[in-house]
């Protein structure tokens, strides 16, 4: 990759440590993925800001890093791990909250705008179409590639931290021109075509797909559903982009069948003693249909539901949230389902969601049963 | 030469070779470099001290935090030989200072518990 006389001195550690470090991630990657030049971004969104996620030594780099990194673009950060608001309800150890606040902390301190929430792109204006962002959370990397019109790659935590703090990536992947188009088509043959079938197709399309994928068999799809999709992808595999058109390619089909073996592998059971939902967390959007279908119902076991403090707030205003808390579900901001500290196999033995990648990392990491249906069927069998 | 350099480094060690891409972040435990999901082929094993030969990195972006916190707990594998780079890994690999190659043509005859030396400064495995 060729670097600028600036960008080698900073490589080469004369603008400071900190310099030195994100053009160091930087030219891995680029020598990695054979980028010719670094590009600049105009937002970068932060993965690896959940306590359980990143761990000790995370927490101990971020707060080295804050004393001198500052950020450079806008950025905007993924959901920690729990609601300040409501934190003391669940019996969390004081060295977790404690941490946490110090990424908190060390993140703020850069610049980053704390949003914590793994939907940036349903809580802020978008940037024109075409702009390079660097978003480190993959359904929201593939939600801008694929529907919001931006461009990044599959970043990790530390490429886009490099790019907040330089402005700047490796031009490479699915950044450069022409480089979209999928050699390999899914065709989704599945009649029921609900926002777990959808969570399920990316799951098994993310497996098989390079770095992008045509989806055949699919006009259009609704926000839950499409958020599903994005998030099925991100979990299982390295794809960034998916194209909603027809075959083209290398064609596979995913048909009742493949749909079976995929959720035989997420769902381990057939019960559940609470219903999470919300990863990737829940949009204004989705809590208004939600208090729809929760009108005039009860939940008949504890529901946590997990959406970005921003569409909280807005919902509040709208009287969503009151429908739904009316129903006893618990809101729960600034946090996710995804490596949660709040649900804690000691308490819980297992979980029903409509969140295939809830399903992955509920299993691997809290360690507790899944069983997975679509939200109707979720707030049909539950509420009374 | 059909290895690329990505992190540079010298290391003698012991192959484990993955069949399945790793997730570093759902499947590897952090504090003790051990393979937690029962349905990848290293499930149990400790990838600590070890060579590790995998495809590639899949899933969570967070992943590179998993490979720095190995590292940080002393039970990060020596170095990491893979037949496709991607992002995560290559970050994390970069930040935790582990060497890091991909080689094509070397691949397969990584074997498991084989004796090697990865040059990966000059582009060799002995």
């Amino acid at each position: 990759m060729e670097l600028t006389k600036t960008e080698e001195e900073a490589l080469d550690g004369k603008h400071g440590k900190t310099l030195q470090i994100a053009y160091r991630i930087l030219s891995a990657i680029g020598k990695a993925t054979d980028a010719e030049k670094l590009v600049p971004i105009s937002w970068a969104h932060l993965s690896g800001v959940n306590y359980n996620t990143i761990g000790d030594a995370g927490e101990e780099f971020l707060s080295e890093l804050s004393e001198h990194a500052r950020f450079k673009v806008r950025t905007t950060v993924n959901p920690m791990g729990f609601d300040l608001d409501t934190v003391s309800k669940y019996g969390l150890e004081d060295k977790f909250i404690k941490k946490q606040q110090s990424i908190q902390n060390s993140y703020e301190r850069m610049g980053a705008l704390p949003s914590f929430s793994c939907i940036p792109y349903e809580i802020f204006n978008l940037p024109d179409k075409g702009t390079h962002v660097a978003f480190g959370e993959s359904n929201a990397a593939i939600y801008a590639n694929s529907v919001a019109n931006l461009i990044t790659n599959r970043e990790s935590a530390f490429s886009a931290l490099a790019s907040a703090i330089t402005g700047k990536s490796p031009y490479s992947d699915l950044r450069k021109d022409g480089s979209q188009d999928p050699s390999l088509t899914i065709h989704m043959k599945v009649n029921e075509k609900d926002e777990l079938a959808f969570g399920l197709l990316g799951y098994f399309a993310g497996k098989v797909a390079d770095t992008s994928v045509t989806i055949s068999g699919v006009k259009e799809v609704d926000m839950r559903s499409c958020k599903s999709l994005c998030a099925g992808l991100g979990t299982s595999g390295t794809c960034g982009k998916f194209i909603f058109g027809e075959k083209e390619g290398e064609t596979i089909d995913f048909d009742k069948k493949e749909m079976q073996e995929t959720k035989d592998e997420l769902n381990t059971t057939d019960k559940g003693d609470i219903i999470t939902l919300g990863s990737p967390q829940l949009g204004l959007k989705e809590l208004s249909d939600l208090s729809n279908m929760l009108k005039g119902r009860k939940f008949t076991k504890r529901c946590m539901i997990f959406c970005p403090r921003a569409a909280q707030e807005q919902a509040r205003k709208l009287g969503y949230t009151n429908e739904i808390q009316h129903a006893g579900g618990e809101i729960l901001s600034d946090c996710c389902i995804c490596l949660t500290p709040l649900i804690d196999k000691k308490n819980v033995d297992d979980v029903i969601t409509n969140s295939v990648k809830g399903a992955y990392y509920l299993k691997n990491t809290n360690q507790v049963d899944v069983n997975l249906k679509p939200l109707k069927s979720i707030v049909e069998e539950n509420t009374k | 030469m059909t290895i690329k350099i990505i992190v540079k480094g010298k290391v003698e060690g012991e192959v484990m070779v993955s069949k399945n891409p790793i997730n570093f972040l759902g499947e590897v435990d952090k504090k003790t470099g051990k393979v937690l999901d029962e349905r990848h082929d290293l499930f149990g094993k400790s990838i600590g001290g070890k060579i590790l030969v995998f495809p590639f990195g899949v899933g969570s972006s967070v992943g590179a935090y998993t490979i720095y916190s190995l590292k940080a707990n002393s039970c990060a594998p020596k170095a990491m030989i893979c037949k496709k780079p991607d992002i995560t890994v290559a970050s994390g690999c970069a930040l935790a200072n582990i060497p890091l190659v991909i080689a094509q043509k070397e691949y397969d005859s990584l074997v498991d518990g084989k004796k090697i030396f990865l040059d990966a400064e000059s582009g060799q495995i002995l």
